[in-house]
């Protein structure tokens, strides 16, 4: 595991040398710097749904759902990343506490 | 130096970033990583949606693989920032080294937000520095009390990581086309979650945005006679 972690690290580190090695001339298509910002997307969507409804045996419905809820409630609201994450948190520990998912 | 305003923002964004290292760090011994490991991960990889990616796919009973092939693709967009702020910092010997390392969403907007040159310079440093000794002080914090605090879910950590993974999207979704896009990734995650091992959903849905990116994008015009 430790052996995968370092890899993934040293991963991450050589993209971001990379981008100051290789010749900016790169940036000159767009597409370069439009399929970078939909993967990030994209990854991240996919982050959340499996995040909030993945589960050991198959898709599940619990308690992660309202957290979601409230996460994005709060982000309407402007709330700062750290609420965010605060409010998600407790969603789903009182949820739980009360008996629910 | 203190007076640059670059530097007070650069330094402000490092504390407020520095901050949610906490819940990466219980995020992180909460998916059965160790005190150490967690750290390893905000020192080297140094770059929070790919450490919350990793994690995340752990905590899911991925493969190690499928995370590092999660937290390379998130990473890419480093290479990118690193691009557009090379020729800005032009940093020479281990210089290119530490800003390379330093190259992070925060570092890049906050240095992407000045007009002038000098400020850039500075704000990209502040920033940069600033989250990094703020996120691996907090990584530490909040992997000592993840570990201490036993079952994950009685505590909400579980939604926490949902939360944490759309506050991170969220700024991106202000454009259209990236929102309807996220949305193709998230059904595409949705149908292979029953089907696929875990991990995989992810990079079948970064595949599809990347494809939608690549031939739905224009290329740039050769230049007309």
């Amino acid at each position: 595991m430790t052996g995968w972690l370092v890899a993934s690290a040293l991963a991450c580190l050589l993209l971001k040398l990379a981008g100051y090695l290789l010749p900016t001339a790169v940036l000159a298509d767009p597409r370069v710097g439009r399929t970078t910002d939909l993967v990030t997307a994209g990854c991240l969507a996919a982050l959340v749904v499996v995040q909030t409804v993945g589960g050991d045996a198959g898709p599940a419905l619990d308690a992660r759902v309202a957290a979601l809820l409230v996460a994005a409630v709060a982000l309407l609201l402007r709330a700062p990343f750290v609420v965010v994450v605060l409010l998600g948190a407790a969603t789903a520990a009182g949820l739980r506490a009360a008996g629910i998912g | 130096m203190l007076r640059s305003p670059a530097v007070r923002q650069g330094l402000s964004v490092g504390v407020a970033t520095g901050l949610y290292g906490i819940s990466f760090g219980a995020l992180a011994t909460a998916a059965g990583l160790s005190v150490w490991q967690a750290c390893l991960l905000s020192a080297v990889m140094f770059t929070g949606g790919s450490q919350f990616a990793v994690v995340g796919v752990l905590a899911a009973g991925g493969a190690p693989v499928a995370g590092f092939a999660s937290a390379t693709l998130l990473g890419l967009r480093n290479a990118v920032y690193g691009l557009q702020l090379a020729p800005r910092l032009r940093p020479r010997g281990w210089r290119r080294l530490l800003a390379a390392h330093l190259t992070i969403d925060e570092s890049a907007a906050v240095s992407a937000a000045q007009d002038d040159a000098d400020e850039a310079r500075w704000g990209f440093w502040a920033a940069g520095l600033g989250v990094f000794v703020c996120w691996n002080a907090t990584t530490l914090g909040g992997a000592v009390l993840g570990d201490a605090l036993g079952d994950p879910r009685r505590w909400g950590l579980d939604g926490a990581a949902a939360a944490a993974f759309l506050a991170l999207l969220w700024p991106r979704l202000r454009r259209r086309e990236t929102a309807a896009v996220a949305a193709a990734a998230a059904l595409v995650a949705v149908l292979t979650l029953p089907v696929a091992p875990a991990g995989v959903p992810v990079l079948a849905a970064a595949l599809v945005a990347a494809a939608l990116g690549w031939w739905r994008t224009r290329p740039a015009r050769r230049d007309a006679p």
